[in-house]
């Protein structure tokens, strides 16, 4: 089957989804982002792979964390960095996306960081681009979010590095989260035994144990146990009429309290992608409390997404 | 480029754990207070493991500190070959600001690998000098940088890959296949 991820010896070429990317892929982005945690604590935070080439932050829709992480980490490979806002750009005049991206390429752009609130974008993207050319998708529709995918299961592996042990919940907005999706196939490539989701069913996709996952709506049941909790944002602005009776209603049903938390291991870890909305479905103290690495997250997320841009602008494919 | 035309058979070679007496023997009059050893990986590494076990003596009198380089993000190849898939993190637990840096390979060859090992320890600071010691001088560089002390000379042919073992106990042995692709850093 042709990946248009893969090249034809099996290399990355890009970077769109987990799906269909080999434990192999996988094990080597997280090796190597190993290397690059080391890089942010010296006196030089900068090493000179991408030296001389351009990275352009195509962002259709707003996110100012994975924005700021993406452009961070080119900039620490020693990349030049455009960051577009298409939204208030040439798309509010008509352009189309593909035309965008080939006047990019025409002032030599090398590599595009793509996110958009329709799925699919940055797949229409990659397979338009020259072979030279890297695509890496920041995030499309529901569809996925290949790099929180991929830092989410770093973090976790800095703090549990037996994964072939791990119980991991990931509660909340299921249904809406294109980070789930790219949790749990980044969890089940690399061999986490058991991946429960957590939610109530309007915020669950259909057929969502079809991707290997446990259900629970109770969420006392869901907790006990793991060593792994994954908070998900309550995504209201994608929502359409009643899914839910309020915020407040979900707290007392979905919110992570202290009293929840205690279900769980004793040493388990509270994670969440941010934005976080506490009191809706996190209560300040967890969110802050010592069992919590979603400050960590942050920080591994730039040598996660510094490790992809690295092994995609290296090789035959990247000289011009 | 190189002036040898010697194609040897590993039984030819020296023995790597006589050659790591010998630069052990060379390196301990250079061990000084305000010294520090970085070993590149991997045989680079596996060298000055041993070596601060052989010089222990000397390396705790005057408080030597170690570190070790994975030169993945300075090589000067990443365009041709990409980033390697096995690399480790650089681990530099002291302040180069400085130091003397004793920098430790296992084969000099082209000097690529020196130069790129350099260009990391700036990042860290700025060493007061770098001395580069080698177990094996192979002849073939291709910048003007040489190592100060060696344990041998022994100019090769460039269609053969000379490298560095370890075997589970720790000793080392060297080891020659054909080379297939021409330079190596």
């Amino acid at each position: 089957m042709n990946n248009p991820q893969l090249d034809t010896d099996g290399q990355l070429r890009h970077l769109l989804s987990i799906e269909g990317l080999p434990k192999k892929i996988l094990n080597q982005i997280l090796d190597t982002a190993e290397s690059f945690v080391g890089v942010a604590e010296r006196e030089v935070k900068k090493v000179p792979l991408l030296r001389g080439k351009t990275v352009c932050n195509l962002f259709f829709e707003n996110s100012t964390r994975t924005r700021t992480t993406f452009e961070i980490a080119a900039k620490r490979l020693s990349a030049d960095v455009i960051s577009l806002n298409v939204s208030t750009s040439s798309q509010s005049k008509g352009e189309t996306i593909l035309d965008t991206v080939d006047n990019l390429i025409a002032m030599h752009a090398d590599m595009f960081v793509v996110r958009h609130a329709q799925s699919g974008a940055a797949h229409l993207i990659a397979k338009h681009v020259p072979p030279h050319i890297h695509v890496i998708n920041a995030g499309d529709g529901r569809h996925s979010h290949p790099t929180q995918g991929l830092l989410d299961v770093f973090t976790i592996r800095k703090y549990k590095p037996e994964l072939h042990n791990l119980r991991v919940a990931i509660v909340g907005d299921v249904l809406h989260s294109r980070v789930a999706r790219s949790e749990i196939h980044a969890l089940t490539t690399l061999g986490v035994p058991e991946v429960r989701v957590i939610a109530p069913k309007t915020l669950l996709p259909t057929q969502v144990e079809k991707l290997g996952v446990h259900v629970f709506h109770d969420m006392n049941e869901g907790l006990k146990d793991v060593d792994v909790i994954m908070m998900l944002r309550l995504q209201s602005e994608r929502m359409n009429g009643a899914m839910l009776p309020s915020s407040e209603e979900y707290f007392k049903t979905y919110g992570l309290t202290q009293e929840r938390l205690a279900l769980a291991k004793s040493d388990a870890i509270v994670m969440h992608p941010g934005p976080m909305n506490r009191g809706v479905e996190i209560d300040s103290t967890v969110a802050d409390g010592k069992q919590s690495v979603i400050l960590p997250q942050v920080t591994y997320g730039i040598a996660i997404r510094m490790a992809v841009m690295a092994i995609l602008g290296g090789g035959a494919g990247a000289t011009l | 480029m190189t002036d040898a035309n010697n194609t040897l058979d590993n039984s030819q070679l020296p023995d790597a754990e006589q050659l790591l007496h010998i630069l052990a023997t060379k390196l301990k009059s250079l061990l000084k207070p305000n010294t520090a050893l970085v070993g590149i990986h991997s045989g680079g590494v596996w060298i000055m493991q041993r070596l601060l076990v052989l010089l222990e003596d000397v390396i705790q009198l005057h408080q030597i500190e170690h570190g070790t380089l994975d030169v993945s993000f300075y090589r000067d190849d990443y365009a041709q070959r990409g980033l390697k898939a096995e690399n480790r993190p650089s681990q530099i637990p002291f302040d180069v600001e400085n130091k003397h840096i004793i920098l430790i390979d296992d084969v000099f060859y082209t000097g690529r690998t020196t130069r790129a090992a350099m260009n990391e320890l700036f990042d860290y600071g700025r060493p007061a000098s770098i001395t580069l010691i080698a177990l094996i001088n192979r002849g073939g560089r291709e910048l003007p940088i040489a190592p100060q002390i060696v344990a041998a000379d022994l100019p090769l042919n460039t269609s053969q890959r000379l490298q560095l073992t370890q075997s589970a106990d720790g000793s080392l042995a060297l080891d020659l296949t054909p080379q297939h692709n021409s330079a190596r850093p």
